[in-house]
């Protein structure tokens, strides 16, 4: 193959500044590889998302209620718009799984015994159909069925309307609407905790006196159809019937959850490589800008032989691409290595038939096309300026570089600084620009780091107050109706139980001017001891005597404050509307929330000491006797142990974020040892003259080094407060991307993370200034000195 | 051929009227040129001697369409190169000028054929590489890079990729500036051929005054003014100079 001169050129250039071509396409390859990552997560996700909701059906609307009778089916699919309508029955149980101690969340749904749901239907991975007629067979949940290694055949028991009832396996399900499986109440997932099973219809209606009736409806749309008019016609349908407010799929559990990691993936994908390549774009340019200094003369001559100025800017475009190209390469094989590795962990919470990772084409391209870009960007200026010089003035040599004392020597300190400190600072001060940008990308640097030490000891401090301060409760007991007072003191009798703690919930529309909000309202003790509402400054509140108690964000969203009078419309029993004041409104990190103080809720309810859950406090040593005990206690529907919740809350930050703080800790070096080594490779060949001189005037090694690393070791001090300025900006923005109406996430800092940024980047940073201080030894003195400039 | 040559040999290359030039380096303004008035013809040899700071590479520069004075015209056969924008500028060294500098400017990542390939590469109707370069007598060093070459080596590299494009006009400056006397001889003798054997209209710049009689016509610049023009009634060989 014949390569043309100018290209020969190039490669062997390029050959010359091999370390820092790697340094740099090592932080293109960083950008390319999250763009990659990210994006082709997105994409795989997206993708599996829309072919299995298509394939099984998944509704656009869906409604819980208390019963109504089969034949208002009819009146649903009468809704304009409506195109498919699939009623159900389901029911919350507490699950007996064989040599699993603790009490299970269970849920019922009904599926039809012959022929498949005509909405959301199941996919079936193993075993077989529920046969007709055979009330205890199930199809189980696939995330529940692994965790607890149970298999078609299997059994397991379910306290179904206060009767033990053995269940056996019949197939192993998923199913569009539990993707991702939350048990209620709770912020992590878990899937020992909830089991989803299915069950005939005939079988589970006769089992909670819903023969002839349903409680739950999942409707599909007509195209173009609008979801906001079917939701009301269904609503005044169900109305009678205890509807507890239709919600279109955006608001579903499991889709919510999932187009939200979608969003995330999103802007993660935007704001993450750019970055990167910021940084990669900051370095390719000063690296450019010195190599093309060193090509002056060169430039000259290729002017004077006739080339073109565009044939010498694409030259030297050229050698920029290259290095891109080559971190475009690198960083498609690591992004589609981590995405891989992404797929992996989504899997492990979402639950499709197959969720494979696919890097596409289009986004292969896309990744070539921000390293290609980002390196043309980071050329293009520097290029630009070298050919704008007449080629005579090229010809003749540099004009000696202007100096000027320093800032701090013109104030009073210039008898204090060594000559070696003056020289440090007057060369920092005359590249103003180009010290910038060292001191930015290494302050990106120790942003990455700080940014990803920051969302460790958020996530730690989450934990701590979810587990420390508000659920202080060894067991949560919801009941599958409210119960009556004396529910409290037979929980308070059960075996090891020392404290129980009351609490009412009721499901209710919260309505403010014309903005409105489906949240259940809490009632608990005024000071409760056990279950506590905690503000952002981790105090718990106390609820006052009368009145609402909302969330910050609960109040921002229906625009209500304290003292405004908000309706409540209670989504159960006689469906009481009420006029409440709302008494104050707490910053707090629950997302959206409302208390009352339980006996005041009980008044506006007009209802004696009734619960819907009671928090237990227990002697840890009774606790498998209690379990036991719960798992056989009728009308108890949903048990959740905090030790369980604290545990796989653990177990969540264990795998995602340790794994998330290994690689940006990989980034950040990347980055540090890249800015760096770039900037001083730059300063050992501007500066070789002047150091080979000093070294024949008789200064030591370690002397001139001083010189060249001072500089460094300057601008990395430089560059700490800003990167943690920079990490901490980066923090907020991306703690409110992943803010949601479940939870807000708080924004702390320790001193720890800023340290442990700060010493990492000094090491990088270091490391890669011995490295350059290396070549400081082979200094040839003689041959520099002659070297022309 | 003979009356093809002489009718040739009349016409009038470069005219040079009134060329000025002012310009800045670091914080300094160098007068160049003040007011120069040369005209150099087809297949003449001319040298340009001057002291350092005389103006002589500023004058060159303008020729080769490398600079642009600040006042006066310049034509190349009828052509005014200050008024040619820069495209037109290139095309013109592209097509018809051959540089040689006092520092070769070879680039250093280029063997001796690559950098004359450089040239080739580009422009209509070259000599092969490998001739350009056996004009010189480097035969033996094409796959050489320039540091492995001698001075007078690197500088006859120069030469070849100045030539191999067949220039109309050959612009030297100071070619034998940074050789010795020996060395600097084969350069000249280098040079002497392309112009007897292409009859090359070529002018070289020099501080050297015994450089002088290998020329048709002496040039002398001071302080930015012609201060003479003399022609050599015979013309030395390269090989009998000495200094």
């Amino acid at each position: 193959m014949r390569i043309a001169p100018l290209d020969r050129k190039l490669l062997r250039d390029l050959w010359e500044m091999k370390g820092q071509a790697v340094a740099i396409a090592a932080v293109v390859a960083a950008g390319v590889a999250v763009f990659v990552m990210y994006h082709s997560n997105f994409d795989s996700l997206r993708r599996t998302q829309a072919a299995y909701y298509e394939r099984q059906r998944f509704a656009d609307v869906f409604a819980s209620l208390k019963r109504a009778p089969n034949r208002l089916e009819e009146r649903l699919r009468e809704i304009p718009g409506v195109a498919r309508v699939e009623t159900r029955v389901v029911a919350e149980v507490t699950l007996d799984v064989p040599d699993y101690p603790e009490p299970v969340r269970g849920r019922l749904v009904s599926i039809p015994a012959t022929g498949r749901p005509e909405l959301d239907d199941l996919f079936l991975r193993s075993g077989r159909w529920i046969e007709p007629g055979r009330a205890d067979e199930v199809l189980l949940s696939e995330g529940f069925a692994d965790a607890h290694r149970l298999r078609p055949g299997d059994r397991l028991a379910a306290l179904i309307n206060g009767h033990r009832r053995w269940l056996r396996v019949a197939g192993i399900a998923l199913s569009p609407e539990y993707v991702y499986v939350l048990p209620p109440g709770e912020m992590i997932p878990d899937d020992r905790r909830l089991g989803i099973l299915w069950m005939e219809r005939r079988a589970l209606g006769s089992a909670f006196d819903m023969e002839g009736g349903f409680n739950d409806v999942a409707l599909s749309l007509m195209p173009g159809a609008s979801p906001e008019g079917v939701i009301s016609a269904l609503d005044r349908l169900l109305q009678p019937y205890g509807g507890l407010g239709a919600i279109p799929r955006a608001l579903q559990i499991s889709n919510w959850t999932l187009d939200n990691e979608l969003k995330q993936l999103q802007s993660f994908g935007v704001i993450v490589p750019a970055i990167f390549l910021g940084v990669a774009t900051f370095l390719l340019n000063v690296a450019m800008t010195r190599a093309l200094a060193i090509q002056r003369s060169q430039i000259a001559a290729l002017k004077a032989l006739g080339y073109t100025n565009g044939e010498i800017g694409w030259h030297y475009v050229k050698w920029s691409l290259a290095i891109g190209s080559l971190g475009g390469l690198l960083g498609m094989g690591a992004g589609a290595w981590m995405g891989a590795g992404m797929i992996g962990i989504y899997n492990e919470y979402f639950r499709f038939p197959v969720l494979l990772y696919r890097l596409s084409g289009g986004i292969a391209l896309a990744g070539v096309a921000v390293s290609l870009g980002a390196s043309a960007l980071g050329a293009v200026f520097a290029v630009r300026r070298a050919i704008a010089i007449p080629p005579a003035e090229a010809m003749r040599p540099e004009p000696p570089a202007r100096y000027r004392p320093s800032l701090v020597e013109r104030t009073a300190l210039t008898r204090a600084l060594s000559h070696a400190t003056r020289m440090v600072l007057r060369n920092v001060e005359r590249q103003p620009v180009r010290s910038a940008t060292t001191v930015t990308g290494i302050a990106f640097a120790v942003g990455i780091l700080f940014f990803a030490f920051v969302f460790l000891d958020v996530m730690t401090l989450l934990g701590d107050i979810q587990f420390s301060l508000v659920s202080r409760q060894d067991v949560t007991v919801s009941f599958a109706e409210p119960a009556s007072a004396g529910a409290l003191f037979e929980l308070g009798r059960l075996p090891g139980v020392l404290y129980a703690e009351p609490m009412r919930v009721v499901p209710a529309r919260i309505r403010f001017g014309h903005r409105s909000r489906r949240i259940p309202v809490t009632g608990q003790p005024a000071a409760p001891e056990l279950s506590r509402i905690v503000d952002v400054s981790r105090r718990p509140v106390e609820l006052p005597p009368d009145g609402l108690v909302m969330s910050k964000m609960l109040g921002d969203i229906l625009g209500a404050r304290a003292g405004d009078v908000v309706t409540l419309e209670v989504l159960e029993g006689e469906r009481p509307v009420r006029e409440v004041p709302v008494a104050r409104l707490v910053d707090d990190y629950m997302g959206l929330t409302a208390w009352m103080e339980i006996g005041a809720l009980h008044r506006l309810l007009r209802e004696g000491g009734t619960l819907s859950a009671a928090s237990l406090l227990v002697d840890k040593p009774a606790l498998p006797t209690l379990y036991g005990r719960l798992k056989t206690t009728p009308r108890v529907a949903g048990v959740t142990i905090t030790s369980a919740a604290r545990e796989s809350f653990r177990k969540i930050m264990a795998q995602n974020f340790e794994l998330i703080t290994v690689f940006n800790v990989g980034f950040a070096v990347i980055i540090a040892f890249g800015v760096v080594y770039n900037a001083a490779r730059i300063s050992l060949s501007e500066r070789s003259r002047e150091l080979a001189s000093l070294r024949v005037l008789g200064f030591t090694i370690g002397e001139i080094s001083l010189i060249l690393l001072g500089e460094l070791a300057l601008l990395t001090v430089l560059a700490l407060p800003l990167g943690l300025l920079i990490g901490w900006g980066l923090a907020r923005w991306a703690l409110t991307a992943l803010e949601n109406e479940l939870y807000r996430i708080p924004l702390v800092v320790t001193p720890q993370s800023g340290a442990w940024s700060a010493l990492t980047v000094i090491l990088a940073s270091a490391v890669s200034g011995l490295v350059v201080r290396r070549k400081l030894d082979r200094l040839d003195l003689v041959a520099v000195l002659k070297t022309r400039e | 051929m003979r009356t093809a040559t002489a009718t040739a040999f009349d016409g009038i290359v470069f005219r040079a009227r009134g060329i000025t030039k002012v310009y800045r380096m670091g914080e300094v303004e160098v007068h160049a040129l003040r007011g120069v008035d040369v005209d150099l013809r087809e297949r003449e040899f001319v040298v340009l001697l001057g002291p350092s700071g005389s103006g002589k590479s500023t004058f060159l520069n303008i020729l080769g369409g490398l600079d642009v004075p600040t006042s006066g015209h310049v034509t190349y056969r009828g052509r005014d190169l200050t008024e040619a924008d820069e495209r037109e500028l290139t095309e013109y060294r592209r097509h018809h000028v051959g540089f040689v500098f006092q520092f070769y400017n070879l680039i250093p990542s280029l063997t001796a054929r690559e950098n004359v390939a450089l040239v080739t590469e580009i422009t209509r109707d070259p000599m092969a590489p490998e001739e350009a370069l056996a004009l010189v007598n480097l035969t033996a060093r094409l796959d050489h890079f320039p540091a492995q070459l001698s001075g007078g080596e690197q500088q006859r590299v120069a030469i070849a990729r100045a030539i191999a494009k067949r220039p109309d006009v050959l612009l030297c400056d100071e070619p034998t500036g940074a050789l010795d006397i020996e060395t600097g001889i084969v350069v000249l003798e280098a040079i002497e051929r392309v112009n007897r054997e292409l009859g090359t209209c070529t002018a070289v710049i020099t501080h050297n005054a015994s450089i002088a009689s290998m020329a048709d016509r002496v040039i002398r610049l001071s302080d930015g003014h012609v201060a003479g023009v003399e022609t050599n009634a015979s013309k030395a060989a390269a090989r009998e100079l000495s200094w």
